[in-house]
């Protein structure tokens, strides 16, 4: 009689946790993890399309930008106190934001268990050279453009929110701020390496999120990867358009009719009083 | 199609046992006939090993026409080799070219141990099927085939899933070593029909966190469904997504209520 002998296979190479209590024990699993990194991802995103469209205020002119930054802080006033919308919506844009990254940082740590010669953004393992059959640049890339983003959001955070960067910050004057910043080609460089950066991920984020949590029809199934592009492209035009423009002069001081900047408000706000 | 004959340079990857140190061999190769299967190039290679009293080259294969996914090997850097839709045992030599060098080498993960030369340690495919790729039925005589009526649409999609031979090319041509086109492949084939919905939850459960104990986690790349002899569409990947967040929360209720 045929017998098959008993013999001990290879070893998971990780090991379970203990079972958290629901819903924390989903995000104790790589599958619901990725939901969690897809769901904080979109929550990014949202942030992100949004600051580039706010940002289009830059081509109305000084006054306009700074009355959409007060309009900002502004939010939801008639009902809490001002700002305190603002800073809902900042502690949400960190928590995703931490919570992204984590979950980012322990996958691939979990990946590189699963294949040690895993490098970052390829596929080491095997001798002949290895040609990608679907991966494209953008989703190999995603552990290099992640980082950069990071660190790129830090230097924009201490440069524009913070004026750590420059001398001539000016609080309450955002428009000044990024026409003194911007005018610099070496800081002017990094916005623009950065949000090309910022779009690669976008693109293999914003489709890959689509699988992560499991939306899948049949009826949207061909156009994910042309959301995922159009997504990318209008955030990457949109948002190299600025350190082009000031670098080309079309957004500056010297291009306004009226004073700029706070300098402006001030000068409006002593007008009203002197009537 | 006219018969060529090729002569090709072999790399391959030629390694004693599970801890021995492996090593690149070069072999050439002459009058090679394009109508032969690369699985009958390699058995050439074997005769004239075992005529010079050499070692022959351990390379696993059982059906020879892409259905039992036994057979399976890194060519020239592709799981299963260059042609889509195809099994290491349906190559045929015709995809090669006359002077060309062939690198061959074994799948490879953590959790795919080489046991020697080209032949690994599959085993964890078969721990994630214990987990939950079943139904249970109560046995007797066959039921009649039209009991349980299955639209055409279902069937069709449970039979893509049904369709993967489980050779593990997924997890080889993987840059994370994800097992999720296998996973997904074996949780759906069951969890569309109808037969499958009692222990769908549980299923979903426990087979995806089993492939999570052995494999890497999913970057959404699709290399493994470019490798996929079966052609498993990646569609397969986002039901199970979807299925597992819902048995998360369908499990923790009391038994019977999911
Ligand atoms: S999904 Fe495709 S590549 Fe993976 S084990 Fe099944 S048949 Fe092989
Ligand atoms: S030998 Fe059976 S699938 Fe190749």
């Amino acid at each position: 009689m045929a017998q098959t002998m008993p013999r001990p296979g290879p070893n998971p190479v990780r090991k379970r946790p203990k079972q958290l209590p629901f819903p924390l024990n989903v995000y104790q699993s790589a599958v619901g993890r990725k939901w969690v990194m897809a769901v904080s991802g979109l929550v990014l995103l949202g942030f992100v399309v949004t600051h580039m469209i706010g940002n289009l205020h830059l081509y109305e002119g000084p006054l306009e930008v700074r009355e959409y930054a007060e309009t900002l802080r502004d939010l939801g006033v008639h009902v809490i106190p001002r700002t305190w919308m603002l800073w809902g919506i900042r502690i949400l844009l960190i928590a995703a934001f931490v919570v992204h990254v984590h979950s980012a940082y322990s996958l691939a740590a979990m990946s590189r268990k699963a294949n040690p010669s895993s490098s970052l953004d390829s596929n080491k393992r095997y001798a002949s050279s290895q040609d990608y059959a679907a991966a494209n640049y953008a989703s190999r890339t995603m552990r290099w453009t992640g980082p950069i983003v990071l660190l790129y959001l830090f230097f924009h955070l201490a440069d524009l929110t913070w004026g750590w960067l420059s001398d001539d910050w000016t609080r309450g004057d955002p428009y000044n701020n990024v026409v003194i910043s911007m005018g610099n080609i070496g800081v002017a460089i990094i916005y623009i390496v950065a949000n090309v950066a910022l779009a690669l991920h976008i693109y293999h984020g914003a489709w890959s999120m689509f699988q992560s949590l499991g939306v899948n029809n049949p009826k949207i199934n061909n156009y994910r990867r042309h959301i995922a592009g159009g997504l990318a492209g209008l955030i990457l035009i949109g948002n190299l358009s600025f350190p082009i423009a000031v670098q080309a002069g079309l957004i500056d001081q010297d291009n306004c009719e009226a004073p700029c900047g706070i300098t402006a408000e001030l000068e409006h706000e002593g007008e009203e009083a002197a009537q | 199609m006219s018969e060529e004959t090729l002569n090709l340079t072999l790399k391959v990857w030629r390694q004693e046992g599970p801890n021995a140190k492996g090593r690149f061999e070069t072999y050439q190769l002459s009058d090679i006939s394009t109508h032969m299967s690369f699985l009958e190039m390699m058995d050439v290679l074997n005769e004239q090993l075992i005529a010079k009293g050499e070692v022959p080259v351990e390379i696993e294969s059982d059906c020879r026409e892409g259905i039992c996914g036994t057979c399976g090997c890194m060519i020239n850097g592709r799981a299963h080799g260059p042609e889509k839709a195809t099994a290491t045992c349906q190559l045929h030599m015709r995809s090669f070219s006359d002077g060309d060098t062939i690198v061959v080498e074994p799948f490879l993960a953590s959790s795919f141990p080489i046991i020697k030369d080209l032949a690994v340690d599959r085993a964890p495919l078969d721990r994630i099927i214990e987990a939950g790729g079943y139904i249970s039925i109560s046995t007797g005589s066959a039921p009649d085939a039209n009991l349980i009526p299955v639209p055409k649409d279902t069937a069709d999609a449970a039979f893509d899933g049904a369709a993967c031979i489980g050779c593990g090319a997924c997890v080889a041509a993987c840059p994370n070593s994800a097992g999720q086109l296998f996973t997904s492949a074996k949780i759906q084939h069951l969890n569309l029909l109808p037969q499958g919905q009692a222990e769908r939850w549980a299923r979903t459960e426990s087979m995806v966190e089993t492939m999570e104990d052995y494999f890497g986690s999913c970057t959404n790349h699709g290399e493994c469904h470019e490798a996929c002899p079966k052609e498993i569409p990646l569609d397969f990947i986002a039901y199970t997504n979807r299925d597992y967040m819902k048995s998360k929360r369908k499990n923790r209720k009391l038994q019977g209520q999911a």
